[in-house]
């Protein structure tokens, strides 16, 4: 490729199905993509989502619209997501699903040959498009397609293997490139371009072990915000109520596994309770993620009636057709049996809650933009539309929004950029990536004495103890503390390899120092607001507090620790009602 | 295999190479042992504290990895002396001690990495995609019967992790077969209603040398591929479809 214009590049980081889309609606409006990813793209976290993407198409007569999409969306997300975005996302959802049959996404079809919809949590309709239990690893795949057709046309430039180190920016604060590392022989290189769009994906790994994939450390968000991007509604962590615990990671087990007929169980006085079914008669097993997990949570730590006395209840899928369960289910089904050594369709599977999703992200303006100009940012990395918790098959959606909205938006800024910016651009760079050169120079000389792995452990061990499902300002304290004593052993770590060749543990001491300052930002963000809303409830304040606290939370970076302030919510389109299933 | 047994300890040895041509050599280690323990939690215990059994200091290992639940392909390595992807790998379910080594057939990069860029480069090869118009709004797919949709959902699984093309006595650096993936990937979309209209095009991209004709039959890709992908039955439709074409194409 040719040297291109800035004006005319835009650089995405991130490979997952938010980056893909942008990219995808770049390459089709005439811009020169280059897109950053930690791993081949294909390989990316949305691979991972199971169950299933929302769009109301209304194909089974019950009534549904996009219209009940949205106010459900925005009933689940107890108010806190402004309301314009969140509209024209469930606007737009089947358009989405139109667009990826055509792409070849093998959905599952009814017998007449059109697509087949399941029921998810948070509403009664059938809503949810779906290829097994491997929707994401599909939708990812007809995405990275479509990419690599655009590879071979020239349209776009892949960097696989590069991991996003910082933004270039000048002295007003405007984005003008990205710093990335080359994760096979660690060079930092700068790269310009007239905007960048972050798609970096989830922060799950702040919480060691959760549903997410290793490369969703949150990192790049860390980063950006200590450049002086706001990190907003940290607080607001999805616990999944139905995960397979692991040693090295929680394992998923979709909630579509309840959408199409999986109970919720565990033994009272010597027999089945479905507790669920009892809890909320009208929603059943089919309660918002938030309230299925603290209903979990009060069976095993407060009942103490977890199977076998422990942290685990059943999901029981044995009662339905084996065919049925093995065409629709298949793909969760095999990963219970190959990590437990069960098999589901006989046996119930032993479930907890894990950490899965985060609500919370980078913050961005109604246009996708953040609040440094030509930075912006789409899908699970920012803060839009799931508000206090996120409903089931929604996040997927929200990548393909977001990455088209981001798309839009990065090429009007880039037409209304003015004067020279390529000649402007050179000597950033170079002091950015001087900077960069030098965190790693210091890094690999330290030679101290904590090993990265174990701080992380710990952080970890901290946060899912004290900033999950059930929040106390005690604890919240407490581990507030505890990350500012890891931040300073931080600066006391050995890198234990000094190797100039994918160096992974270099890699790794980066995105840690990263994650802990998301972390400070989600706990702080925590202990201010002392409200009950969604996934963020506080026995001492168990009310939602809409007086005080229906704002989006906004943190900002400073080195003593996260600044918060608090920024009004859009609520010009729906009214807030009591949220009660 | 299916030892339950506790032990005390589990031994690993692994295979490190600094480099591409760094010399290679067996390191091993020593880990307490922990139920419900896989190869990447051994991993990741090791990196914790980098030594070796004889407790001499080490750097951690290198190895890919992401999703942890076999869907993203990145973990795959050869496993007593089988290739597989690490994430699955029980140890309550293999022998020991555990022999753990890079794949063999692609480019070394660092103790269990390899380069896989080949075999995406390879999807390029067959136009391993549907050619659409466009993403704007321009309605609703082509219909399809469940079944077909099931056919299609089985090949599309392919995680392009490189299990087959390990497993594959026609695959290595000497030789130009392209291998099962690429070939069940242009199956697939040589499937799709829409796909279908450029299928010549895939169907001919695999008549050359290194094409589908150069499969030995020797069927260790189904038996090794993670996701029971049909890859022979995918490689006998594609030799139809060459036989097919290369009639039509004596016709012109």
């Amino acid at each position: 490729m040719a040297e291109v214009s800035l004006k005319k590049k835009v650089i995405v980081v991130g490979g997952g199905l938010a980056g893909l889309m942008a990219v995808i609606k770049l390459a089709e409006a005439g811009y020169h993509v280059d897109l950053f990813s930690i791993v081949p793209v294909k390989r990316s976290h949305s691979a991972c989502a199971q169950g299933g993407m929302n769009a109301a198409v209304n194909t089974k007569g019950e009534g549904d619209s996009p219209q009940i999409h949205f106010e459900e969306t925005l009933y689940g997300g107890d108010y806190l997501a402004n309301q314009a975005l969140v509209k024209g996302m469930c606007e737009k959802a089947p358009h989405y699903i139109d667009m990826l049959d055509r792409m070849g996404v093998p959905f599952n079809r009814t017998p007449e040959g059109l697509l087949d919809f399941r029921r998810f949590g948070g509403t009664k309709f059938h809503r949810t498009a779906f290829s097994g239990a491997t929707t994401g690893q599909q939708l990812l795949y007809a995405l990275d397609e479509q990419v690599r057709r655009f590879e071979v046309e020239g349209k776009v430039r892949k960097f696989e293997g590069w991991e996003f180190l910082s933004t270039i920016m000048d002295d007003k604060q405007v984005c003008r490139g990205i710093v990335a590392m080359n994760l096979n022989n660690m060079e930092v290189q700068a790269f310009k371009s007239g905007a960048v769009i972050l798609a970096t994906g989830g922060c799950g790994l702040i919480y060691g072990r959760s549903t997410n994939s290793v490369a969703c450390t949150g990192s790049a968000a860390g980063a950006v915000y200590q450049q002086g991007v706001h990190y907003a509604n940290g607080e607001f962590i999805q616990v999944h109520p139905t995960a397979i615990p692991g040693k090295d990671k929680n394992r998923l087990m979709s909630e579509s596994a309840r959408g199409d007929g999986g109970r919720v169980w565990t033994y009272k006085n010597g027999e089945r309770w479905y507790f669920l079914e009892e809890m909320y008669p009208d929603y059943g097993n089919l309660v918002p993620r938030d309230i299925a997990t603290r209903a979990i949570f009060k069976v095993c730590r407060e009942m103490n009636l977890g199977i076998d006395g422990e942290d685990q209840v059943y999901l029981d899928v044995s009662h339905l057709p084996h065919d049925f369960l093995m065409e629709r289910l298949g793909g969760i089904l095999h990963i219970y049996e190959k990590f437990v050594g069960e098999d589901p369709t006989k046996v119930p599977m032993k479930i907890f809650p894990s950490v899965h999703y985060s609500m919370g992200g980078i913050y961005i303006d109604q246009n996708h933009m953040t609040n440094v100009q030509g930075l912006l940012a789409a899908g699970e990395c920012d803060y839009q539309y799931h508000g206090a918790n996120r409903l089931g098959a929604n996040s997927l959606l929200s990548c393909f929004y977001g990455g088209e909205v981001s798309a839009k938006t990065a090429g009007e800024y880039l037409s209304g950029l003015e004067g020279d910016v390529d000649a402007e651009v050179s000597k950033l760079a170079g002091q950015q990536v001087k900077k960069e050169q030098d965190a790693n120079e210091r890094l690999l000389t330290l030679r101290g004495k904590e090993n990265p792995y174990v701080i992380w452990e710990e952080m970890a061990d901290w946060m899912t103890k004290n900033v999950t499902v059930v929040r106390n300002n005690k604890d919240l304290e407490k581990t507030e503390q505890k990350l500012k004593e890891l931040q300073e052993r931080y600066k006391q770590v050995n890198v234990s390899d000094v190797s100039e060749w994918m160096n992974q543990p270099l890699q790794f001491t980066r995105q840690l120092g990263n994650m802990i300052s998301i972390a400070q930002a989600i706990v702080k963000g925590a202990l201010l607001r002392n409200e009950s809303r969604g996934s963020h409830y506080k026995p001492e304040f168990p009310k939602r507090d809409d007086k005080n606290f229906l704002k989006t939370t906004l943190a900002s970076y400073t080195p003593e620790g996260p600044v918060i302030t608090y920024e009004e919510v859009d609520t010009s389109l729906v009214k807030p009602k009591e949220r009660k299933y | 295999m299916n030892q339950t047994i506790k032990r005390e300890d589990i031994e690993i040895k692994i295979k490190r190479q600094e480099g591409p041509n760094s010399p290679a050599r067996w390191e091993t280690f020593s880990l307490k042992y922990r139920p419900g323990m896989n190869v990447i939690s051994c991993l990741m215990e090791i990196r914790k504290k980098p030594q070796t059994k004889e407790g001499m200091k080490t750097t951690p290992v290198c190895w890919e990895q992401n999703c942890l639940e076999e869907v993203c392909g990145a973990c795959t390595m050869v496993i007593n002396g089988r290739v597989r992807q690490s994430c699955t790998a029980l140890v309550d379910k293999l022998e020991h001690p555990l022999r753990i080594e890079p794949m063999s057939k692609f480019p070394l990069v660092r103790d269990l990495v390899v380069n896989r860029s080949s075999m995406f480069e390879s999807l390029k090869k067959v136009k391993a995609w549907v050619p659409v118009d466009g993403t704007y709004d321009l309605g609703p797919g082509p219909r399809m019967s469940p079944k077909e949709a099931q056919y299609r959902y089985e090949l599309s699984k392919c995680m392009t992790c490189g299990c087959c093309l390990e497993a594959c006595p026609q695959y290595n650096p000497q030789s130009a077969f392209i291998g099962p993936a690429a070939i069940s990937q242009a199956v697939l979309f040589n499937a799709h209603p829409t796909g279908k209209r450029n299928a010549s095009e895939r169907t001919r991209s695999l008549m050359v040398s290194g094409g589908a004709q150069d499969c030995g039959n020797a069927q260790n890709c189904v038996q090794v591929c993670p996701q029971n992908i049909p890859l022979t039955q995918s490689i006998a439709e594609m030799n139809r479809d060459i036989t097919k074409e290369l009639f039509g194409f004596l016709k012109e």
